[in-house]
């Protein structure tokens, strides 16, 4: 097999595979949670649930001074490197342009440079967080095979991307090739892990400021 | 295939048994002109200028090496890429001075008088004779009536030609790796040259049409050293193809800055900037146009505002739209999510509807023991 070849496969067939089992199994997932929905509340309201829900999705992106102190180490670096993944994967030509043919909207994407430089951040600071959970003994016992594995999909994504924009790879279908690939493993493993909090967290930040929200109490 | 007649007469003129050097002067050609093309060729194949003089020694040394250029499944733009050009420069007389024994497109003669050719000059240079070819043929298993000669069919015609060559040198990416004819669904079975001649040393120069300098650059290297270039993982000069268009073009600045042409006649199109949301696959494809550039070197296409199509990567045809930037996958993804979309919600539907169902008969399911049953059960 060629690089071209490689990268054909990766592009054509393996792309369209991925898409499939990311989107079959993140709606099955999606759609199960608010097909159980959630027991009757009989109780007479005290504040609006969708306010306080609302509120509360957007409210968990502030840490709180507790959490910081304890762990202000996971706070930083995990904050650098999930806005670094996140620039990267929507702001960068590249995905805008994938973005594009695919649902047929765009938006404005950032200088290359840029994103090269917040993507070596963003690696650094994946190694960082992995040499933190090794070193440190209550996240090395907390750690299981899950999580290893889902720090490895998310590495390699950034770090192919990163060598291929770099051209650090030769020839440039095969560095393509495997970054593709990196994104399409990503693409299958997210729904059936840990990964799958990229679209739960905010659905479980809504049940939990709702519930408070309905109360009128602050959460 | 047609039996040799010996009544026809020795296509090859006396000029074949002249050197190289001898066939420049006559043609006209300066002994500046001759270095500068020389100095050219060592830098092309990134030998050190020294190299030069021992270049142009061993090339007007040279006796002129029968060629036999073989057209199958092409559109002979590859032939009109080589003899397209505005003054009659070095590398055109380097063609003019090998020994060009039969080329359907370029020979005068017809017919048998022109197989007649190919057979003499297979005969007379045993061993020693390039086979040039562009345009791919229908491979083994695919009917052969796609694509004759004189009767002769593509593939006997080119394992008869290459059996006594030296080495084989597949012009264009047809010949290549199979091209436009081999492109999604490949009616006529069509395969590259490679694809089946497997005992000889074959060198690939693609591009839809290559630089004629690449070609010249070839046959000035195999000339000079006697044998072949140094070749990539598809066989294709490293001299030439060594380097992405992406890598040597004069609007790379713009990609490393961010600014981006987006329609063909917005600003960015105007003020020249990076092609690659319009679909340019400079980043992929390997070749030497954005360094020796087209017709005497005046423009080439990135330069005239046309995206790069890969044209010389093998199934560049089959990979994705042409203004489709690098990164859009070939077929409709959009479609894929939607049916996946559907599948994924009816499931999820599924799945939600049969955990209600179990937590409302959970109550009715339930069962009550009392506690001499307990009691019995211990």
């Amino acid at each position: 097999m060629t690089s071209m070849d490689f990268l054909m496969l990766t592009k054509g067939p393996l792309f369209q595979l991925a898409v499939a089992i990311f989107a079959i199994g993140m709606l099955a997932r999606m759609i199960e949670i608010f097909a159980l929905g959630r027991a009757h509340n009989y109780a007479a309201p005290r504040g609006s649930a969708m306010a306080g829900g609302l509120r509360t999705m957007y409210k968990r992106f502030h840490t709180d001074p507790g959490t910081f102190k304890a762990a202000p180490f996971d706070v930083v670096v995990g904050t650098i490197w999930h806005i670094g993944f996140i620039v990267a994967l929507l702001l960068f030509i590249p995905h805008v342009e994938l973005i594009k043919s695919t649902f047929g909207i765009a938006w404005p994407a950032l200088p290359n440079p840029v994103v090269d430089a917040v993507t070596a951040i963003t690696i650094l600071g994946l190694l960082a967080a992995l040499v933190h959970r090794l070193s440190h003994p209550v996240k090395r016992f907390l750690s299981t095979t899950e999580d290893y594995l889902i720090w490895g999909v998310t590495f390699l994504v950034m770090l192919t991307g990163y060598l291929a924009y770099n051209r650090l790879i030769n020839p440039y279908p095969l560095a393509l090739g495997i970054h593709i690939l990196a994104a399409e493993i990503f693409l299958i493993v997210l729904p059936f892990t840990k990964l799958t909090h990229i679209f739960t967290a905010f659905v479980a930040r809504y049940y939990n400021g709702a519930i408070f929200g309905r109360k009128g109490v602050q959460s | 295939m047609a039996p040799s007649n010996p009544q026809w007469p020795n296509p090859r003129p006396a000029a074949a048994h002249r050197t190289l050097g001898e066939s420049l002067r006559r043609n006209g050609v300066s002994r500046r002109g001759f270095l500068k093309f020389c100095a050219a060729t060592a830098s092309m194949m990134a030998l050190p200028p020294s190299m030069a003089p021992a270049i142009a020694q061993a090339l007007e040394r040279a006796r002129r090496p029968s060629v036999i250029w073989l057209s199958f499944q092409e559109c002979t733009g590859c032939t009109e890429s080589l003899t397209r050009s505005f003054s009659p420069t070095v590398e055109n007389l380097i063609l003019d001075t090998i020994s060009l024994d039969y080329h359907h497109t370029l020979q005068a003669a017809a017919g048998e008088a022109a197989e007649h050719a190919r057979e003499t000059a297979m005969r007379e240079n045993a061993g020693e004779y390039l086979v040039v070819v562009d345009g791919s043929l229908p491979g083994l298993g695919a009917n052969p009536g796609y694509s004759t000669i004189a009767g002769i069919s593509n593939y006997d015609m080119l394992m008869d030609t290459v059996a006594d060559a030296a080495a084989v040198i597949a012009v264009g990416t047809c010949a290549a790796f199979g091209g436009l004819p081999k492109a999604d669904p490949n009616p006529s079975g069509a395969v590259a040259v490679q694809d089946l001649v497997k005992d000889k040393p074959v060198i690939n120069v693609s591009g839809c049409p290559p630089l004629p300098m690449v070609i010249t650059g070839v046959l000035a290297q195999y000339l000079t050293f006697g044998k072949l270039p140094e070749l990539d993982e598809y066989n294709r000069p490293l001299a030439f193809f060594g380097q992405s268009i992406h890598d040597r073009c004069y609007r790379r600045p713009f990609y490393d800055k961010g600014l981006f042409a987006e329609t063909f006649d917005d600003e960015g199109a105007t003020k020249g900037w990076c092609l690659y949301r319009l679909g340019c696959k400079g980043p992929m494809t390997y070749n030497a146009c954005a360094t020796m550039k087209w017709n005497g070197g005046t423009s080439w296409p990135v330069e005239a505002g046309a995206p790069c199509l890969g044209c010389s990567e093998p199934d560049f045809w089959d990979a994705g739209g042409f203004y489709d930037a690098l990164s859009v996958p070939p077929g409709n993804t959009g479609d894929t999510l939607m049916m996946a979309g559907v599948v994924g919600a009816a499931a999820g539907i599924g799945a939600g509807l049969a955990g209600r169902k179990l937590a409302k008969s959970a109550g009715s399911d339930h069962k009550t023991v009392t506690v001499d049953e307990l009691e019995q059960k211990l």
